[in-house]
């Protein structure tokens, strides 16, 4: 079965959060999270702050797909990591321009903006962020 | 509340099912239930299936309808529960309220999944929707990758070998062997286990819980329901709980730990009056291997970072400390995911029987651990004899 069915409208919906990387900072406890929340997950307040979320971080933990759902047939393998940005919210993205045996855990990456998948035949080539080691030494540093 | 029993049970055994259709093998385990338990279909008040995924994989939702009508007995109140991976158990949990509430007195709870239906990337698919859609399967993130992460951090921060996390599919396979309702009747070396496939890296094949279909089903009742039929020596739910976590990983702290398995087991734990070491035999959710080693911890059985040694050690032996998976678990009996809880609670239910196949001596107290997601949600169930 096609599944789940493409939805032109979902992916609309989603793309300023997903194009611009937003997410929550919570007032009352600190924590940050992506996607934007209206319940801290944490400690249960509703006051939470919109935030553009930082656009590097650290891999915690990675794995190679080697076996993928079928709208990322044709990709594999590839790296998925649960990612750690530095305000320290989380979240998973694929890890690219990099050979999965080159990944390791706390390496840097930074955000990148990439096509993700096919809506299947017919629907809706998505794009959004992806993750690569940084081009260029943090300005910071 | 009113206290619950289990009158009967009975399953399909679990495989490959080509020529069994979604309803025939729920059907199937139903009626093996009531003949266990001794009573007529007509019975039965109240019907609970246990399902994750007949919507995507079948294109077949209503299951309370669909079922009551194929067991004849349309007119009872009837429903799916989907809690994912936990949805068998989740339905023992619904199934043991009906009847603690009073307001039933005999309720009948299945699971079922056919999962040989579809391809395996459309399983992928269906599987990761136990977890995000919008921010996690959109990353191209499998149900197992979710588990490897999990695996990796584990690995890393407790400094464990993959071969001592990979000993659990061995362990599984040993006792499949001798469960005629098991998927895999074989058993299989660490050699075997460490030279399959990856699948998502380091979680390799013969580390996974395999594709399945499958049925299972259990008669639960009211005391004063057994009284009336004249059964006896009979198995009490002593406690069922269920809790949740975060949906996904990276909303959690800790990633070594399923807090829903924490919060559930401590309350029944208490609800049933017993500490860990009064468990005689236990049924854990090691849809991977890694997940079976947390369980343990998670459980009270093994200290954080530790729950590998009882398996290396020999402590889940059915001679053993803490017998675990008799039944070859989810790696070796086979998981079809929503009927699997229900499975487990079967088999404990057989263990104080005193029929299962491999019958630990004089168990009086058995758990059964169900876990939808990566922990997402979790039940417990605890059975005592009583005599």
């Amino acid at each position: 079965m096609g599944v789940p069915v493409p939805s032109p409208p979902r992916y609309w919906r989603e793309r300023r959060v997903k194009y611009r990387l937003l997410g929550s900072v919570c007032k009352s406890c600190g924590r940050a999270y992506y996607p934007p929340r209206l319940v801290c997950p944490e400690c249960g307040s509703t006051e939470l702050a919109e935030v553009k979320l930082p656009e590097r971080g650290r891999v915690l933990s990675f794995t190679v797909i080697r076996t993928p759902p079928r709208d990322f047939l044709g990709q594999e393998p590839y790296v998925v990591a649960l990612i750690e940005l530095e305000n320290g919210a989380r979240l998973l993205g694929q890890v690219v321009d990099v050979e999965p045996e080159e990944v390791e855990v706390g390496m840097e990456v930074e955000s990148v903006f990439r096509k993700c998948r096919e809506q299947g035949e017919e629907g809706i080539i998505e794009y959004g962020i992806k993750w690569r080691p940084p081009l260029l030494p943090k300005s910071d540093a | 509340m009113e206290r619950v029993f289990v009158l009967g049970g009975g399953a399909t055994k679990v495989g490959e099912e080509w020529e069994k259709s979604l309803r025939q093998l729920f059907v199937e385990a139903a009626l093996k239930a009531v003949g266990d338990a001794g009573i007529s279909l007509r019975d039965v008040e109240a019907l609970y299936v246990g399902n994750m995924s007949s919507g995507v994989l079948q294109g077949q939702e209503h299951l309370g309808s669909l079922m009551a009508t194929w067991l004849g007995i349309p007119g009872v109140a009837a429903c799916k529960v989907e809690g994912a991976c936990a949805s068998g158990g989740v339905a023992v949990h619904q199934a043991y309220l009906a009847v603690a509430s009073g307001m039933y007195d005999c309720v009948l709870v299945g699971g079922v999944e056919k999962m040989t239906d579809a391809v395996v990337y459309d399983l992928t698919t269906a599987l990761m929707m136990a977890d995000d859609y919008e921010y996690a399967a959109s990353t191209g993130a499998s149900f197992v990758g979710l588990n490897a992460l999990v695996y990796r951090y584990y690995m890393k921060k407790f400094g464990v070998r993959q071969e001592d996390i990979a000993m659990f599919a061995v362990h599984d396979h040993k006792y499949a062997a001798r469960n005629p309702l098991a998927q895999f009747q074989f058993e299989v070396t660490l050699e075997r286990v460490m030279k399959s496939p990856l699948i998502a890296d380091p979680i390799r094949l013969f580390e996974c819980a395999p594709v399945s279909d499958g049925a299972a089903a259990l008669v639960l009742c009211s005391e004063r329901f057994a009284a009336r039929i004249g059964a006896s020596e009979l198995v009490e739910i002593a406690a069922s709980t269920m809790a949740t976590d975060t949906l996904s990983l990276s909303d959690r702290a800790d990633l070594t730990t399923l807090r829903a398995t924490r919060l559930a087991v401590e309350r029944a734990y208490k609800m049933a009056r017993i500490e860990p070491s009064d468990v005689d035999v236990l049924e854990v959710h090691d849809a991977f291997t890694i997940l079976g080693v947390i369980h343990l911890e998670d459980l009270g059985f093994a200290k954080k970072g530790e729950g590998w040694r009882l398996v290396v050690e020999g402590e889940v032996e059915r001679d053993g400390r803490i017998p675990t998976n008799m039944s070859g678990g989810l790696k070796a009996r086979g998981h079809p995911v929503g009927a699997t809880g229900v499975y487990q609670v079967f088999e404990i239910y057989q263990q104080l029987k005193g029929i299962a196949p491999n019958q630990v001596s004089d168990a009086e107290v058995g758990l059964a651990q169900s876990v939808g997601g990566v922990g997402g949600t979790v039940s417990i169930s605890i059975l005592k004899r009583v005599r």
